[in-house]
């Protein structure tokens, strides 16, 4: 493993054991998660984005869910196979996690300060003192003013981007090398989530931790990603650096995201990729997007699913058809009409 | 109007002056179906064991609107600024404090109960949440075909009928109509939702954020077929919504709102290529970039929205504006239309 690889997610497969059957919600996803830089999962719900990050901490619950297959490599081991004492100790110092709803992840019946000093003194083995001491020296890093009075009051007492910001210096109190950020903004309004969002990216200026960002929503994407992996009904399905997939995303189904989106430059009639996402318990065979996908063939789509291959330089999709993609683009021709 | 708690006694803030032109003060066009006039809805808060009336939310504040048949306004604002408070009070769902709803001439909150009645087949409304706005114990047809029923509009054959053509409508298959909500997804229910409004042929419907719990890629469809449905039926459309992006994309008009007032109010191209006051453009500039090579030139606003139980004196946008000047916090501004266009009104004293 190359050293600017901080963690690599390889073959994971996590499938829930449920009494209508068996939801496969991760297959054979692989990842790289870069040193000091963020890497985005984008995809809509049930694709299997937060299975994946939870697989990563090793937090899916189980029963019913089960990871049957593949690695987390983070330095040396694997996390996958740790004995859960270990794991406990990555949990928080080496990979934290931030959830959409700031208001569910905190404890109502404890101060915003007991909270995070609880964290501290937990994983630093530091006297109460200490960890208030580094709790509101955290606080004022998130940019929330007045932390010495602020850690006295409860969560119930903030806004929801007060919330958002307690739950980062919750998350970054450790230190920890990577943060996995899932939906951090999207219960936020849009002039918080543009703070949150400046405020992430400072952060990982100043400290350099790696962020897994998991969102459906491109913008927040094109706001703080450096290198961006799209999911589809379980699977990776095309992936590149930022730049080059907005330049020039080659799956149908990524093309359809961006062109589902309203912006304020384009106007006039929205693509609309028709039909719904399949559930992870009816996958469809073949391509799992070929029900949908304007450019499915209605035979080799529909049987034999497409490896994710590289297609450009830096850049994979599992597509069969991802080169005509490419071409309607450059001739200017619309997959969605 | 019955309004058991309105304020009377209570500090308003500085209401506008009367006769100040806090609307588009044109005459009114010929299509005009819906003139909301200085409407306000205050709620009260009480407190103690014998409740008694400690203030007032001022959830709306004076607002003025004006909509043309077969045309859609998008009112746009973030969390808690009375956009749904709004559209709710104009259908008379909620009672209003003070102002008027003119729909197609007549004052909506001045009918008689069997008047609202008639009138509200024309007047319906699409909600936010797809699964708490369906009843889970009613079949799909029995949704749809309720206000019919309750119109007295169709019954027997007829009313299947109509049924099975406003599943059609919608995009859905009429076999659909025995099945429950739960068998489908956001996306379908929400059709399912616009189907029901759709029942009684109304002029106009309230679209209270209704794509913003739906999947990215499904959004777009419900917003295809809120455009067709517009086109084919000639609706009107009061588009509410917090996505600045998805309200320019199907609005004619665009009116913005905060702390219970419109901020600004243009035709949407205009809003977008030249928005003009200071908490339209930091709204703007919020928007994530489209693309992540378009620079990032952002106007965050400071701290947070203030509560609208004790909004700041004077423009209730002042104390987060980075542009706030001593006459901001002294004196309210007047929504009024700019010399230069007099279809963009602007509520800040940088522009008038």
């Amino acid at each position: 493993m190359t050293n600017d690889i901080l963690l690599r997610v390889q073959g994971l497969t996590t499938r829930f054991f449920t009494d209508e059957g068996v939801s496969r919600a991760v297959e054979d996803v692989s990842l790289d998660i870069p040193r000091g830089r963020t890497a985005a999962l984008v995809g809509e719900s049930g694709c299997g984005k937060t299975v994946t990050a939870l697989s990563v901490l090793r937090l899916v619950p189980d029963p019913p869910g089960r990871i049957v297959a593949g690695a987390v490599r983070m330095g040396q081991g694997d996390l996958l196979l740790l004995p859960e004492a270990d794991m406990r100790q990555v949990r928080g110092n080496r990979i934290s996690m931030i959830f959409q709803e700031p208001m569910t992840s905190l404890n109502p019946v404890f101060t915003v300060g007991d909270q995070i000093a609880e964290a501290v003194s937990l994983h630093k083995k530091v006297g109460r003192a200490a960890a208030l001491r580094e709790t509101a020296a955290m606080l004022r890093k998130v940019g929330i003013p007045d932390p010495q009075s602020r850690l006295r009051e409860y969560p119930h007492q903030m806004s929801g981007g007060m919330r958002q910001r307690v739950m980062i210096a919750m998350s970054l109190v450790c230190g920890p090398e990577l943060l996995i950020a899932d939906e951090p903004t999207t219960a936020l309004d849009v002039t918080i989530q543009a703070q949150i969002l400046d405020l992430l990216r400072e952060l990982q200026a100043d400290i350099g931790m790696s962020i897994l960002l998991i969102t459906h929503d491109l913008g927040v994407v094109a706001e703080i990603a450096h290198h961006v992996s799209v999911m589809y009904a379980g699977r990776i399905v095309e992936e590149a650096d930022i730049q080059e997939l907005f330049d020039s995303p080659l799956h149908p189904y990524t093309v359809g995201l961006f062109r589902s989106r309203p912006t304020l430059e384009r106007r006039g009639a929205l693509a609309a990729i028709p039909g719904t996402v399949p559930s992870p318990l009816a996958i469809p065979p073949g391509c799992p997007f070929h029900p949908r996908c304007p450019l499915a063939d209605g035979k080799r789509c529909a049987a034999e699913r497409p490896p994710l291959e590289v297609k450009r330089p830096g850049h994979t999709a599992a597509c069969w058809y991802a080169d005509r993609a490419a071409d309607m683009r450059t001739r200017g021709e619309d997959l969605y009409k | 109007m019955t309004a058991p708690d309105a304020p009377d006694s209570a500090p308003r803030a500085a209401p506008p002056p009367a006769g100040a032109p806090s609307a588009p003060a044109a005459a009114p066009p010929a299509d005009l179906l819906l003139d909301v006039r200085d409407l306000r809805t205050h709620f009260p808060v009480r407190r103690g064991i014998l409740g008694r009336t400690v203030g007032y939310v001022r959830a709306v504040d004076g607002i003025s609107l004006r909509l043309r048949r077969g045309r859609t306004l998008g009112l746009v604002g973030e969390s808690g600024c009375g956009k749904t408070t709004a559209g709710r009070t104009i259908l008379r769902l909620i009672p209003a404090t003070a102002g008027a709803v003119r729909f197609e001439g007549r004052d909506v909150f001045a009918l008689p109960p069997a008047d609202l009645r008639r009138l509200r087949r024309h007047m319906q409304i699409i909600f936010q949440d797809p699964y708490g706005s369906l009843n889970p114990r009613m079949t799909v047809g029995g949704i749809i075909g309720e206000p019919l029923k309750v119109h007295r509009l169709a019954r027997g054959r007829d009313l299947e009928d109509r049924v099975a053509r406003l599943l059609e409508h919608v995009g859905l298959s009429p076999a659909y109509r025995n099945r429950y909500p739960h068998e489908f997804s956001g996306g379908q229910r929400q059709r399912i939702g616009i189907a029901r409004a759709l029942a009684l042929e109304p002029k106009f419907i309230v679209c209270d954020e209704p794509i913003s719990a739906l999947d990215v890629s499904i959004q777009a469809q419900i917003l295809n077929l809120l455009d067709r449905l517009q086109d084919e039926l000639g609706l009107a459309y009061l588009f509410i919504a917090h996505d600045l992006a998805v309200v320019s994309h199907i609005s004619d008009d665009v009116a913005v709102m905060y702390l219970g007032r419109i901020v600004e109010q243009a035709p949407a191209d205009r809003l977008y290529a030249g928005p003009l006051h200071p908490y339209t453009k930091c709204l703007m500039s919020a928007i994530p970039r489209s693309r992540p090579d378009r620079p990032r030139d952002r106007i965050v606003p400071r701290g947070e929205v203030p509560s609208a139980l004790n909004p700041p004196p004077g423009c209730p946008f002042h104390p987060r504006c980075p542009w706030a000047f001593d006459r901001c916090p002294a004196e309210v501004p007047l929504l009024l239309p700019m010399p230069s266009a007099s279809d963009h009104l602007v509520s800040c004293h940088l522009c008038h």
